[in-house]
């Protein structure tokens, strides 16, 4: 079984998530398109670590996993304080670091 | 094979549906069906631990986190289709179709082979076999990620924390405020109006009527004023009159008589 039909629906799946992180407006969904690439980084992991027989990919998919974890739990509080103060969760809202 | 050719045009609708969306409970929603399905691509990779993990871990917590804060963001946070750069979507777009051809066609040159398969190196089992690489070789970026994990939970608490810069309003204060407002202002002390009661009509959507017959608007939460699902109390009576008609009663002399009714029975 080669894994090259995985690699592209991975390809095509990160080319999904990047346009949305460009085009959407909503921090959250931009949030979502982030975490769809992340997760199309690890279907290429998980499929090259078939390919060569060993499970250093799937220990690289694991930590990929656990750092998206950490990652959306500040992403979000970070949403959640700029959604508090200015009542909004657009991105083009939060244009200045600071006021 | 069956599983990928069946689940990968299912994921990539479901990721295109992301794009187009306009909600972001939808695009969470459809983002649940491209992770499960990836769980499944995962078990048949053999990957059973990680197929697991993405079942429990993203769409079991971190989804459930998005799904947590859309409820608190509101649900109608809906982006507007104004574009603040011009061209910036349309450049977005041609960008991302070149990097998509340039990926699968990159990819699609090359033949991978065959491949080794994993029935050796799962041969014990896939969890012990991962939990031997985890806990020898990698067992220091396996210690970093617990420094990692700690600084998101504190982070995520600084950040959310709020510190609270007033003291606490007492009961007694509340009360002394609520005068001093009735003194100033005019303001009403007592408690806001309860929606209004009619024969059919409990629901929290209709507005109670003064005396004077209009309807008041206090007796509203502003939530369903600001949807616009207040209904009015004239509209209101037009429709009493109607169940009245059908059922072939002369307005107001079915009520006038259970009034009397009642009072026989007072």
């Amino acid at each position: 079984m080669s894994v090259t039909p995985y690699i592209v629906l991975s390809s095509i799946l990160f080319t999904i998530g990047c346009v949305g992180v460009l085009t959407r407006r909503n921090a959250i969904v931009v949030f979502m398109c982030v975490e769809l690439m992340l997760n199309a980084s690890n279907l290429a992991l998980v499929a090259f670590a078939r390919q060569h027989g060993n499970l250093d990919g799937q220990v690289a998919a694991f930590f990929v996993m656990v750092v998206a974890a950490a990652e959306v739990v500040v992403g979000l509080a970070i949403i959640m304080t700029i959604f508090r103060t200015r009542r909004s969760a657009s991105v083009d809202d939060a244009s200045l670091l600071k006021y | 094979m069956t599983a990928f050719w069946f689940l990968a045009p299912i994921m990539v609708i479901a990721a295109l549906g992301i794009l187009f969306v306009r909600k972001a409970v939808h695009a969470a929603l459809l983002l649940a069906v491209v992770m499960i399905s990836l769980a499944v691509l995962y078990a048949a990779l053999d990957a059973p631990f990680l197929f697991a993990v993405q079942i429990i871990v993203y769409t079991g917590a971190i989804l459930m986190l998005f799904l947590f804060v859309l409820m608190l963001v509101g649900v109608d946070a809906s982006d507007s289709v104004v574009e603040t750069i011009r061209g910036q979507r349309l450049l977005a777009i041609v960008a991302g179709l070149l990097l998509g051809l340039v990926l699968v066609t990159g990819v699609g040159q090359i033949s991978l082979g065959a491949g080794t398969g994993l029935t050796e190196a799962n041969n014990g089992g896939n969890i012990q076999a991962l939990a031997s690489i985890l806990f020898s070789r990698y067992v220091f970026a396996f210690e970093t990620t617990s420094a990692l994990l700690i600084t998101a939970a504190v982070g995520a608490m600084v950040l959310a924390h709020r510190e609270r810069l007033t003291p606490k309003p007492t009961q007694a204060g509340l009360a002394a405020q609520r005068m001093r407002d009735y003194a100033a202002k005019g303001t009403h002390p007592g408690p806001l109006p309860p929606p209004g009661v009619f024969a059919r009509h409990n629901a929290v959507d209709t507005p109670a009527l003064l005396p004077d017959g209009t309807a008041s608007e206090a007796s509203v939460s502003r939530v369903l004023a600001a949807r616009g699902t207040v209904r009015s109390a004239p509209a209101l009576a037009d429709d009493i009159e109607e169940v009245q008609r059908q059922l072939g009663e002369a307005p107001h002399a079915g009520r006038t008589g259970a009034a009397s009714a009642e009072e026989e029975t007072l």
